[in-house]
């Protein structure tokens, strides 16, 4: 196992807060990771520090060996770590397609100045961005409603397009904040097969915050579970739900006891 | 998948058809302002129509700018500052460098575009009415500047600027020397029809490529669209950069008609101007401000009729126009509701 991305004494101070309190674990080439955590554990600053979003306070984050904390998030993206939003975040007064379309941006191989002359280079970007939109459109099950705009959808058709346009960036490692909030079983039971799939097929490693833990446990290789911005615990989903400290931690937050 | 490609396919005709309508507009209009309007001024001898309509055209320029950054998510309120610093950067380098005026026209906007880069670096991560209140401001110190500096000749200005001179290569005259012309009024209106009619061309092709795409993205979720990889303060630098290149060359031809530059050329309630053009014909469309600066342009000209309450009718119609078309009177002709 090698890891793909290791995440070295991560420390974030938000003035007196500590958000995260000297976080370290490595994420293996093609797992399917989970951090869990009661409510203000310090998840989402993780994530959002990992793809570029915020800057540590101290210790560091490595892809592939090198150092990305501190790099602006588009660089990060470029490198191939992708975020998705835990708030719902897609472009609303584009239509799904558009959405997706416009999220190649990656891939362009044309400059700005030949998208301005329409090259032909620019026309084979076009054409070859369409034509991978609709594949990703595809598999996330979006077809029927590609021509929607996007602010009309409903709460798990948008968790299911801000992972498409993560997707349309086609990352190496995808980090998904809370992608099954707002679904109902069978949409959840959808998505876990996707993101299943997203791996499997697609060889993408996958790092997800989420509190729907039946979902959590069918999906995750190993999971690690942060409290109060530290790590308290990590393994595998057998483990965790054993981890008295883990029991502890939903315990003690009023958050749902963690089972099944 | 041979479904979606059928749906797709079948799409073609439809934009072969819109891009027809498309060059058919576009050679309408250009027979309108370049046959229609001379001919109709000839006819009737209003040629005070051609100083209206040249203001109309060049305005409706430095609007297109402003149109842009609105583009990208940023009210931007300092255009005047960029029309201010290109008419005394055109004047000086013809007065002081004696170069054509032809050539100061690029080198205007090349400049704005310039000290738009440095300027903009810092103040546009600022959003909303932070960038707004700011660029406002810019407007102000533009005016102050020319005051204070010695080449700018302070509040005396610079006057008695020469006419643009004429262009020849290899002994053919492709422009004539405007101080010959027996019209100059109408040289100028056919120059700055020409200016406009290029600039929206520009943005209409910017804003149909995949650089109009990405700005949309940024006004519309800058977070998410650094996420996908834009490099979203350079994209928000260029396209400052482009518009203040507008206003430069709006400013330079201004000043060349007038042939007159102060301090108070351009000032804050032009600035605010700009933006109003935008807003009255519509954000979500490439000719709103085209549209925007004719309609406010003669309604507040026709108004004039109502004396002292012209302020007061003008104020009451544009609230009146943002509350019932808020995205514009071009809104009005879009019946599928979707802006482009
Ligand atoms: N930009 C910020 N400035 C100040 N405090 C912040 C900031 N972002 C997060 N915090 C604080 O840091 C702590 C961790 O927040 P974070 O969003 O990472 O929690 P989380 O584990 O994702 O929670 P949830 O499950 O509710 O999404 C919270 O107390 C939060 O209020
Ligand atoms: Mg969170």
């Amino acid at each position: 196992m090698t890891a793909i991305l290791e995440i070295r004494n991560l420390t974030k101070k938000f003035g007196g807060l500590t958000a995260n309190n000297d976080i370290s674990f490595d994420v293996a080439q093609g797992e399917i990771l989970s951090v869990i955590g009661p409510n203000g554990a310090g998840k989402s600053t993780l994530f959002k520090q990992i793809a570029g979003f915020e800057r540590p306070t101290a210790g560091e984050v490595r892809y592939k060996g090198d150092r990305i904390s501190g790099l602006p998030p588009h660089k990060v993206a470029r490198m191939g770590v992708v975020r998705t939003f835990q708030e719902t975040t897609i472009f609303k007064s584009m239509t799904v397609r558009e959405n997706v379309i416009v999220a190649h941006h990656l891939r362009s191989r044309a400059s700005l100045l030949g998208y301005f002359l329409n090259s032909a280079q620019a026309r084979a970007d076009e054409a070859d961005f369409a034509r991978s939109a609709d594949d990703i459109i595809g598999f996330l099950g979006l077809v029927e409603i590609r021509d929607e705009l996007a602010s009309n959808l409903p709460q798990g058709h948008l968790r299911a397009l801000g992972m498409a346009i993560g997707l349309a960036t086609q990352p190496q490692v995808i980090l998904l904040d809370e992608p099954f909030a707002g679904m109902n079983h069978d949409e959840t039971m959808r998505m876990v097969a996707l993101v299943r799939r997203l791996r499997d097929e697609r060889g993408v490693t996958v790092l997800l915050v989420e509190h729907d833990m039946p979902a959590v446990m069918k999906i995750s290789d190993r999971i690690v579970c942060i409290n109060f911005g530290q790590k308290i615990a990590e393994g595998g989903p057998a483990e965790i739900q054993a981890d008295p400290r883990v029991i502890e931690a939903y315990l003690g937050s009023e958050d749902a006891a963690i089972g099944i | 998948m041979d479904t979606q490609t059928q749906a797709y396919s079948g799409r073609a005709p439809d934009r072969t058809r819109r891009s027809t309508r498309q060059v058919l507009g576009v050679v309408l209009f250009l027979a309108f302002v370049f046959g229609v309007v001379p001919a109709f001024i000839a006819a009737t001898g209003r040629w005070d129509f051609y100083y209206t309509l040249t203001s109309v055209a060049l305005l409706s320029v430095a609007a297109a700018g402003v149109w842009l950054t609105f583009y990208i998510g940023r009210i931007n309120i300092g255009q005047g500052a960029y029309a201010l610093a290109g008419g005394y950067v055109s004047t000086i380098l013809m007065t002081q460098g004696g170069v054509s005026f032809w050539l100061t026209l690029p080198l205007a906007g090349l400049f704005c575009a310039l000290i738009s880069v440095l300027i903009g670096w810092p103040i546009l991560r600022l959003r909303g009415v932070y960038f707004a209140m700011v660029t406002l401001v810019l407007t102000e110190v533009a005016r102050l500047t020319a005051l204070a500096l010695p080449i700018t000749n302070g509040a005396k200005g610079i006057t008695s600027i020469p006419l643009p001179g004429g262009v020849s290569v290899m002994g053919v005259t492709l422009i004539p020397d405007f101080a010959t012309l027996e019209n100059p009024r109408q040289a100028f209106y056919f120059v700055a029809v020409t200016v406009m009619v290029l600039v929206y061309l520009v943005l209409w092709r910017i804003v149909n490529s995949r650089l109009g795409h990405l700005c949309r993205s940024l006004q519309q979720n800058e977070e998410l669209s650094a996420s996908i990889g834009v490099n979203t303060a350079w994209l928000r630098v260029l396209a400052y950069a482009i518009s203040s290149f507008f206003g430069g060359v709006a400013g330079a031809m201004f000043v060349s008609i007038s042939q007159s530059i102060y301090p108070s050329s351009f000032v804050v309630q032009d600035s605010v101007n700009f933006m109003l053009y935008c807003f009255v014909g519509g954000l979500g469309y490439v000719f709103g401000p085209m549209l925007g600066t004719l309609l406010l342009y003669f309604g507040w000209d026709l108004l004039q009729v109502a004396g002292q309450y012209q302020l007061l009718i003008y104020s009451g119609t544009m609230i009146a126009l943002m509350l019932v078309l808020p995205n514009g009177v071009l809104s009005l002709f879009d019946r599928k509701g979707a802006g482009k």
